[in-house]
C-alpha cells in the first residue's frame, strides 16, 4: 500500500521514521516544497536566527541526548553558514545530520541564483555526504546518513537535496535494509589483546586511567565506573570527557592538558601505565609528544582503527566500542583480581597516596578579591548553584578553561563544549539544542563577551521558544585567551583584542522581551545568580571580572606537560 | 618516500574526490592515480602511488579505510604485488640513428604503435624505474614526448583481495514515534 508523495513529504516521512522529535533550520528559495509539506506535518521545526546556530542547536541537542542532532539550511548561502558546525561536529565526533536544499537539477552548474556546490565544499567537512539524484533514492540516503552520524565514531552526515526532487512525487516504499560494503563498524575488541590489558591493569604499581569524549559518545560512564571501583583505578577525564566519571568521585582527579591540573598532569607523567579511553592523544592534552607518560606502557582502546597508534603507539592497541570492550575488560580484571592484586597492592596504595597529596597541595586556584569578580569566583559560585548536575554550555576561550576547571560534572552529557574546532558563538546556541532536549534540566550558556557579540541573534530564538537558559557572560572586556598569549609571548603587545563595546545587558534583554542585569561587585554575585536561576524565563547576567586575569596552570606551546606554569609569571 | 595503495572503491559519486581529498587534506602528494572498474561494474580499483613519509604509510591508509564508499585500502609492495606502468613515447629521431632506436626500443620490450618518416610511437610498459631507463635512453637520441599511465597494481596475496565479512547490513524495526514526543502539533 504505498503512498504517493512528494520529496518533501518523504523527507519529513524518513524523519519521522528516525523518530526526529525536532530539528533546527531556516528556510529559504529551494527548500520553499519542504516548508510547505511542514506546514502540515508533526515533526518539530525550530526556527533559529542564523544557520551556522542551527548546527550548533542541532549539536547542543546531539551532545545532551546522544541522538542524531538534524538541521537544515537552503542552497548557496544557507549550506555554507553550515560549514563552521559541520567541522565542529566532526572534530568532536558528534551524530548529525544536514540537510540542505540545492538548486534543481536541470540548473545545477549554471551558476544558478544561490547555487553552490554544497556536495563539494562539505566533503571534507563531514563523516559522508550525498547529493540525491533521483526521487527513488531519498528514503535510502536519509536512513543510511541517520545509520553513518549515528554509527562507529559519530559525525556530521550531508545530504544535500535539489528543490525538484523535493516536487517530484512519487510512491513512497519505505527502506527496511541498508547496505553499505564499504562502511565497517567494528564492536568487541580483541580478546587476546583484552586478557594481556587486563593482566597489566593488576601488574601496575603506578597505573591511571585517561578517558575521554568515546567513553560518552558510547554511553559507557557506568561501564568505566564499574572499572575504576572494581580495580580503584585513578582516573583523569579530558575536556570532551568531563562526567565520563563523576567529578565526586573518589578516584577522580581533574581533566589534564595545556590547562588541566597539576596533579592531572603529573599523574600522567609519573604514571607506568596509561589506560586510555575513547582519546585521541590531542596535542592540547600531551603537550610534548615525546614527554608525555614517558614512564608509560600504553593500553589503547578506540572505536576508530585510525586513532590508534597516530600520535603515540599503544603496548595495547584495542580497536572496538569502548562500552563493549569496558564490559569484556571488567570481567578479566575481576577473574584475576584474586590471584594479580596482591602483588601490586602496596605500591598502588602508595600511588594513591601521592595523587592525594598533590591534589592537596595544588588544587586549582581559587583567588577572590573584595573589589573586583575573579572570573575564578564566578565559576566557583555556578558550581556550587550546579552541585554537579546543571547543564553547562560554553564559548571558547577563559571562560570555558575556567568552567572545565572549576564546575564538577556527576554526570555525562551535562558538559557541552566545543572541545576540538573552538568554535565562538557556540554557547548559546548550543545551550537552546540542549534545552529542547532537556527541558527539565538547569542550563546555563557561560560565555564571554567576545563569543556572546557572535551568537546575540540566538536570543530570539531563546525567547520566542520560551527557553529559561541562564546566560552568563564572563565580561572581561577583552579577548581573553588572546590577551593571554599577547601578554605572555609577545611582549603584552595587546592587539585588537580589546572589546570596548558592551551593549547594557538589562536593556538588551528588556529588548527581546526577557529580563537581564550586570553585576560587578563580588559581595552581590551570589545574589545575582540566585535570582538569575529563580527567574522562571531565561536570564542575562551580565558578570564584569577582571579584566587581566589569566588561566593557569598552563602547559606553553611545545612544552612537555610536567612543566607547567602554576602561577602568574612577570610580563616579559 | 613512495608508497603504492589499491584501493577498492564504490563506483558513487563523488568517490574520486573523496580519496583525493583525504590526501591533499593531509599533505600528501599524490604522484600517480589510475582508475578503472572492476568486474563488478559497481566496484572500481584505483591504484594510487603517493609521497608520503614511511612512517605514515600505515596511517594513509587506516583513513582512506575509514571513507564510507571504501571496501578496501591495501598497501602494495614490490615483494608482495606486481606493479607496473605503461607509457606512450614519440621519438623524432634522425634517419641515421632510426637503427639504433629501434635497437634500444627492442631490448625494452618496447611495440611500434606508429613510424612515419618523421619518427616512432612506441608503447611500452613496465616497473615504474625500468621505464625511467627507458625514457632516458630515447632521450639520448632526440627529442621525445611522453605520456604515463601511472602505476597499476595487484596483489599477489590472495587475502589481500578478498574483503572482510560481515559487510554490515541494519535492518530496520519500524517503531511508532511516542506521542509526548512529538506533541501532535502541526508546525502551521
Amino acid at each position: 500500500m504505498a503512498q504517493i508523495l512528494n520529496g518533501a513529504q518523504i523527507l519529513l516521512e524518513c524523519l519521522a521514521k528516525e523518530n526526529v522529535d525536532c530539528f533546527f533550520g531556516y528556510p529559504g528559495g529551494v527548500t520553499l516544497p519542504l516548508y510547505d509539506a511542514l506546514y502540515d506535518h508533526t515533526v518539530k521545526h525550530v526556527l533559529v536566527r542564523h544557520e551556522e546556530n542551527a548546527v550548533f542547536a542541532a549539536e547542543g541537542y546531539a551532545r545532551a541526548t546522544g541522538k542524531v542532532g538534524v538541521c537544515c539550511a537552503t542552497s548557496g548561502p544557507g549550506a555554507t553558514n553550515l560549514i563552521t558546525g559541520l567541522v565542529d561536529s566532526m572534530m568532536d565526533s558528534i551524530p548529525i545530520v544536514a540537510i540542505t536544499g540545492q538548486v534543481s537539477s536541470h540548473l545545477i552548474g549554471s551558476d544558478a541564483f544561490q547555487e553552490a556546490d554544497t556536495f563539494g565544499i562539505t566533503r571534507p567537512c563531514t563523516k559522508h555526504n550525498y547529493m540525491v539524484q533521483r526521487l527513488e533514492d531519498l528514503p535510502r540516503i536519509i536512513h543510511e546518513a541517520f545509520y553513518i552520524a549515528s554509527t562507529g565514531r559519530p559525525g556530521p552526515v550531508l545530504v544535500d537535496i535539489p528543490k525538484d526532487i523535493f516536487q517530484a512525487k512519487g510512491e513512497y516504499k519505505p527502506v527496511t535494509t541498508i547496505h553499505l560494503p564499504g562502511y565497517k563498524v567494528p564492536t568487541g575488541g580483541d580478546a587476546a589483546q583484552i586478557r594481556r590489558a587486563a593482566e597489566m591493569i593488576w601488574q601496575a604499581e603506578r597505573p591511571l586511567i585517561y578517558a575521554g569524549g568515546g567513553i560518552i559518545a558510547a554511553n559507557a560512564s557506568s561501564q568505566l565506573r564499574e572499572l575504576v571501583d572494581l580495580a580503584a583505578l585513578p582516573s583523569v577525564c579530558t575536556l570532551m570527557g568531563l562526567g565520563a566519571l563523576p567529578a565526586d568521585h573518589p578516584q577522580y582527579i581533574s581533566m589534564p592538558g595545556m590547562h588541566g591540573s597539576y596533579t592531572a598532569n603529573m599523574a600522567i607523567t609519573e604514571s607506568d601505565l596509561l589506560i586510555a579511553l575513547g582519546v585521541r592523544f590531542d596535542d592540547r592534552v600531551t603537550g610534548k609528544l615525546a614527554a608525555f607518560a614517558p614512564n608509560a606502557k600504553v593500553i589503547h582502546v578506540d572505536i576508530d582503527p585510525a586513532e590508534i597508534a597516530k600520535n603515540r603507539t599503544p603496548d595495547v592497541p584495542i580497536v572496538g566500542d569502548v562500552k563493549h570492550v569496558l564490559e569484556a575488560l571488567t570481567k578479566v580484571v575481576a577473574e584475576l583480581k584474586p590471584a594479580l592484586q596482591p602483588a601490586t597492592a602496596a605500591p598502588r596504595a602508595a600511588w594513591q597516596g601521592k595523587l592525594n597529596g598533590w591534589m592537596r597541595q595544588h588544587p586549582y586556584d581559587r583567588p577572590t578579591s573584595n573589589t573586583e569578580i575573579k572570573p575564578q569566583h564566578l565559576m566557583s559560585e555556578i558550581d556550587r548553584l550546579s552541585a554537579g548536575e546543571a547543564i553547562v554550555t560554553t564559548d571558547v576561550g577563559q571562560h570555558q578553561m575556567w568552567s572545565a576547571q572549576l564546575i564538577r560534572f556527576n554526570e555525562p552529557r551535562l558538559w557541552i563544549n566545543s572541545g576540538g574546532l573552538g568554535a565562538m558563538g557556540f554557547g548559546l546556541p548550543s545551550a537552546i539544542g540542549a534545552q529542547f532536549a532537556r527541558p527539565d534540566k538547569l542550563v546555563f550558556a557561560i560565555v564571554g563577551d567576545g563569543g556572546f557579540q557572535m551568537s546575540i541573534p540566538e536570543l530570539a530564538t531563546m525567547v520566542s521558544y520560551g527557553l529559561p537558559i541562564k546566560i552568563i557572560v564572563m565580561n572581561n572586556g577583552h579577548l581573553g585567551m588572546v590577551r593571554q598569549w599577547q601578554e605572555l609571548f609577545y611582549h603584552n603587545r595587546l592587539s585588537q583584542v580589546k572589546l570596548d563595546c558592551f551593549p547594557d545587558a538589562e536593556k538588551l534583554a528588556a529588548a527581546y522581551g526577557f529580563k537581564g542585569s550586570t553585576v560587578s561587585k563580588p559581595g552581590d554575585l551570589a545574589a545575582a545568580l540566585d535570582v538569575a536561576i529563580r527567574e522562571p524565563g531565561p536570564y542575562l547576567l551580565n558578570v564584569m571580572v577582571t579584566q587581566f586575569e589569566n588561566v593557569y596552570p598552563m602547559v606553553p606551546a611545545g612544552a612537555a606537560i610536567s612543566e607547567m606554569v602554576l602561577t602568574p609569571v612577570a610580563v616579559a | 618516500m613512495q608508497q603504492v595503495i589499491s584501493v577498492l572503491v564504490e563506483n558513487q559519486p563523488g568517490a574520486l574526490l573523496r580519496v583525493t581529498g583525504l590526501l591533499s587534506a593531509r599533505g600528501y602528494n599524490i604522484e600517480s592515480l589510475t582508475v578503472a572498474r572492476t568486474i563488478d561494474p559497481e566496484l572500481s580499483r584505483m591504484t594510487i602511488v603517493v609521497d608520503v613519509e614511511e612512517r605514515l604509510h600505515v596511517q594513509v591508509i587506516k583513513q582512506m579505510n575509514k571513507l564510507v564508499n571504501v571496501l578496501q585500502a591495501t598497501e602494495m609492495s614490490g615483494e608482495t604485488a606486481v606493479i607496473r606502468e605503461m607509457i606512450l613515447l614519440h621519438i623524432r629521431p634522425s634517419h641515421h640513428v632510426r637503427a639504433a632506436v629501434l635497437k634500444e626500443a627492442e631490448m625494452f620490450g618496447a611495440r611500434i604503435v606508429d613510424s612515419s618518416t618523421d619518427g616512432f610511437a612506441l608503447e611500452v610498459t613496465g616497473e615504474p624505474g625500468t621505464l625511467e631507463e627507458f625514457i632516458g635512453v630515447m632521450k639520448s637520441y632526440s627529442e621525445i614526448e611522453v605520456t604515463r599511465s601511472g602505476a597499476i597494481a595487484v596483489s599477489l596475496e590472495a587475502r589481500k583481495l578478498r574483503l572482510q565479512p560481515p559487510v554490515p547490513t541494519r535492518t530496520f524495526v519500524r517503531t511508532e514515534i511516542p506521542v509526548e514526543e512529538m506533541d501532535g502539533v502541526p508546525n502551521a
